[in-house]
């Protein structure tokens, strides 16, 4: 028995701020003041408050250290866990009470959050597959195997009204039952899509970081409902940690015999290899990641046939995302009414989302389906930083919009999205402040996808160019109204026509900014500004005479020598010379120097 | 995309065709195993020259002109070598409305390279990411394994300089 445990989060962003040196440190502070068999050391997955890491957080009291850094171990050490002494200086401060320090549950960005996704994230040390098991991990395998038909499992996972987390919202159940008609027959697959491509959108990353087990245990129970005993996870190679926690993971589990021949003595089979993606935005797209796991270019095919029909290696297949397979087991253990009774009339249960952007807590929440955008962003998010006012809220990544301050008491389900111009997609919600340009925004979108556009249908491959150089025309101050409807025009072309999802989607950037934000993109084409004063062509630095002191730093600084001036006159910028760099503007200590 | 000469020259030694040769007697049997055999070969090499393509495609009996096309499809796959601090901006949406386009800019003018090329001394290469996923640190670079967050333009030529 430890009297302490000490979780240090080893997800990405944690490790990325430091955390690995945080925990040997802490190891070597442990064993020199003799603690070692009294305080555990645990390394768990993402904690959600990634803008926070590296995060610590010492149990019993759950007292939540944050931004910790090297040197601050040895006191920690030393005072809380020798001498039972929190060092409030690093605790979070939110959870710092006058009489104490209180739990991070009650916190604004924790209170609101229900986790079911998320559920061991942050809480197990995921290279042990114990401590998965210790939280009621495989029960629901266990349950399915020896107490329910495959048909049982179909209608409880039909019941609970779960959709797809991946972008789309299919209802998973309806998947299921499509694949499993003769069962028993034929060679199947249950696929597992972890190529979590929508930049922003790191769910699955911690998903498979923090728990890695909860999705074999999903792909396990997926193949006893239709009659596969092959399973493949499509993981980005661009995610080391997660690749190295599933490698793990699958071999315990293949030791424990959760995966393998005769699983829990029923005779079922059931294994999973990992196929890892090699970076390319296109293979989410269910056929063409079939097609990349056969080792092709992932070109998407069209549709019919379904994969539940024809899918991998031409075999009945069906695919789910990481986070939807999250849910699978507890729904299996609390039953299809108590996942119903959570969410919205037509979206059930919970959906985690990635906050990034211009928001304070940036991270990872699961909320249930129906909170509205303010919740997220003013009371979870805790608002903008810096006191800027919040434009839009970009959901849905590349296939999806900024849905602006005018929604933002929407309930957020699949359809309300879809409703506003906008999309669920994988969860990424970035949000947008007034220095954001919703015209470039619209650009970095298009850019993206003209580059992960697979080349294979006209209307993705060209017209999304297109669509890209009109809007780098508008940006450089060169567009015309016209260009407004032509963008249009293009945008519900492509949307008709592609062959996938990538595609029919791609425009959505453009067409919600030009819903919402119109009279930005005339602002760049009537009047050749930027209102935001992000697109360079468009901007000019000046020197407010009143306020300039004629100190000459802004003179020496200008690394084109495009300011004049003399000692102690007011300056003045050459726009000739100047080449908008800004240097001048956030060296002024004075506030002289602005742009329009 | 047309096959620009490597300004390196191809100088892979024996040991790494017999790695090579041995992950593709390992994998060979698996069911889609082309993938999987270029990205072992990828990490023994470093990226995939013509040279290296070429072995797969004879001892699998696969065309040329397949495994050419699946390594300029993917991201992932390299055919010309990096430097040997390989810098990589994140431009994702994230990073980006945070501005880590002008940190790409920025690190574009310090070395005298554009995206996707590698200085002449073989020191620095430079691509652009779409997310690392440490989106909480926005915005976000990465030389080799070493990630560097919450930047800002001015952090990029002390970052630069720590690699000599």
């Amino acid at each position: 028995m430890y009297r302490a445990h000490v979780l240090v989060c080893g997800g990405t962003g944690c490790t990325s701020s430091g955390s690995q040196k945080i925990l040997e440190k802490l190891n070597r502070e442990l064993d020199k003041q003799g603690l070692t068999k009294e305080v555990a050391v645990v390394q768990t997955g993402c904690h959600g408050l990634c803008a926070l890491g590296p995060i610590m957080v010492v149990y019993p009291e759950a007292v939540f250290y944050s931004m910790v850094k090297e040197e601050d171990i040895a006191e920690i050490v030393e005072e809380h866990l020798l001498k039972g002494r929190v060092v409030k200086r690093l605790v979070y401060d939110e959870t710092l009470t006058d009489d104490g320090v209180k739990s991070l549950a009650e916190t604004d960005f924790y209170k609101k959050q229900h986790r079911i996704a998320l559920r061991n994230c942050g809480v197990i040390n995921p290279e042990v597959i114990e401590e998965y098991i210790g939280t009621g991990g495989y029960e629901a395998l266990g349950r399915v195997l020896t107490e329910m038909t495959p048909d049982e499992v179909i209608q409880i996972i039909l019941d609970s009204g779960l959709r797809g987390r991946g972008g789309a919202g299919f209802p998973t159940g309806l998947k299921w039952k499509f694949a499993s008609s003769n069962r028993g027959n034929v060679q199947k697959y249950v696929c597992c899509n972890a190529d979590e491509g929508d930049p922003g959108a790191f769910m699955d990353r911690s998903v498979l970081e923090g728990d890695p087990h909860v999705v074999l245990e999903a792909m396990a129970i997926a193949g006893y409902a239709i009659g596969a005993n092959q399973g493949y996870i499509y993981v980005r190679a661009e995610y080391p940690i997660a690749v190295k926690r599933l490698e793990i993971a699958i071999g315990q589990a293949r030791e424990y015999g959760l995966l393998g021949k005769d699983i829990f003595g029923t005779g079922f089979d059931f294994d999973i290899d990992l196929r890892l993606g090699a970076g390319a935005f296109v293979c989410g797209e269910e056929t063409a990641l079939m097609v990349s796991i056969e080792g092709n270019r992932g070109e998407p095919r069209p549709r019919p046939p379904f994969p539940a029909v024809k899918g991998l290696f031409e075999s009945p297949t069906i695919l789910n995302n990481v986070e939807t397979y999250a849910n699978i087991p507890q729904i299996i253990l609390n039953g299809a009414d108590w996942f119903a009774s959570m969410g919205t009339e037509k979206s059930k249960g919970t959906k985690v989302f990635a906050l990034g952007g211009k928001i304070n807590n940036t991270g990872l929440v699961e909320i249930p389906m129906g909170t509205t955008l303010r919740t997220v962003v003013e009371e979870i998010g805790g608002g903008i930083p810096n006191g800027k006012k919040f434009k839009a809220a970009q959901t849905g990544g590349p296939s999806g919009g900024c849905i602006p301050a005018e929604h933002f008491d929407i309930p957020i389900d699949y359809d309300n999205l879809i409703e506003i111009g906008s999309m669920m997609g994988s969860g990424g919600l970035i949000v947008m402040d007034e220095d954001n340009c919703m015209v470039d925004i619209a650009k970095f979108f298009l850019e993206f996808t003209v580059d992960e556009s697979c080349g294979k249908c006209t209307p993705c491959r060209v017209g999304t160019k297109r669509m890209y150089e009109i809007l780098d025309k508008i940006t450089k101050g060169q567009g015309t109204l016209e260009d407004l409807d032509r963008l249009e025009e293009l945008a519900y072309y492509i949307k008709d026509n592609s062959l996938c999802g990538l595609g029919q989607t791609a425009p959505n950037p453009v067409l919600s900014t030009l819903r919402y934000f119109r009279d930005e993109y005339v602002a760049h084409v009537v009047d050749k500004k930027c209102p935001a004063g992000v697109c360079k062509a468009l901007l000019s630095y000046h020197i407010d005479a009143d306020k300039c002191k004629g100190c000459t730093l802004c003179a020496r600084t200008c690394p084109a020598g495009a300011i004049e001036g003399k000692v102690k006159e007011p300056h003045m910028i050459r726009q000739d010379k100047c080449i908008k760099c800004g240097a001048c503007m956030e060296k002024c200590r004075f506030g002289a120097i602005y742009k329009e | 995309m047309a096959m620009k000469k490597p300004s390196v020259p191809f100088s892979g030694t024996p040991e790494q065709k017999e790695a090579l040769l041995s992950v593709i007697h390992e994998l060979r049997g698996e069911k889609g195993c082309l993938m999987p055999i270029m990205q072992k070969a990828q990490e023994i090499y470093g990226y995939l020259p013509i040279e290296v393509q070429t072995i797969i495609s004879d001892e699998l009996g696969v065309p040329l002109e397949k495994i050419y096309g699946i390594a300029t499809f993917y991201s992932q796959f390299a055919l010309n070598p990096k430097g040997r601090y390989q810098i990589s901006v994140c431009l994702g949406t994230a990073c980006y409305v945070k501005g880590s386009g002008d940190i790409y800019n920025k690190l574009m003018e310090l070395l005298g390279i554009v995206g996707g090329e590698c200085t002449p001394d073989g020191k620095f290469s430079l691509d652009a990411c779409r997310c690392v996923g440490a989106c909480g640190l926005a915005p976000v670079m990465m030389v080799n394994d070493e990630v560097y967050g919450r930047l800002s333009v001015d952090d990029v030529e002390a970052i630069l300089a720590k690699y000599d």
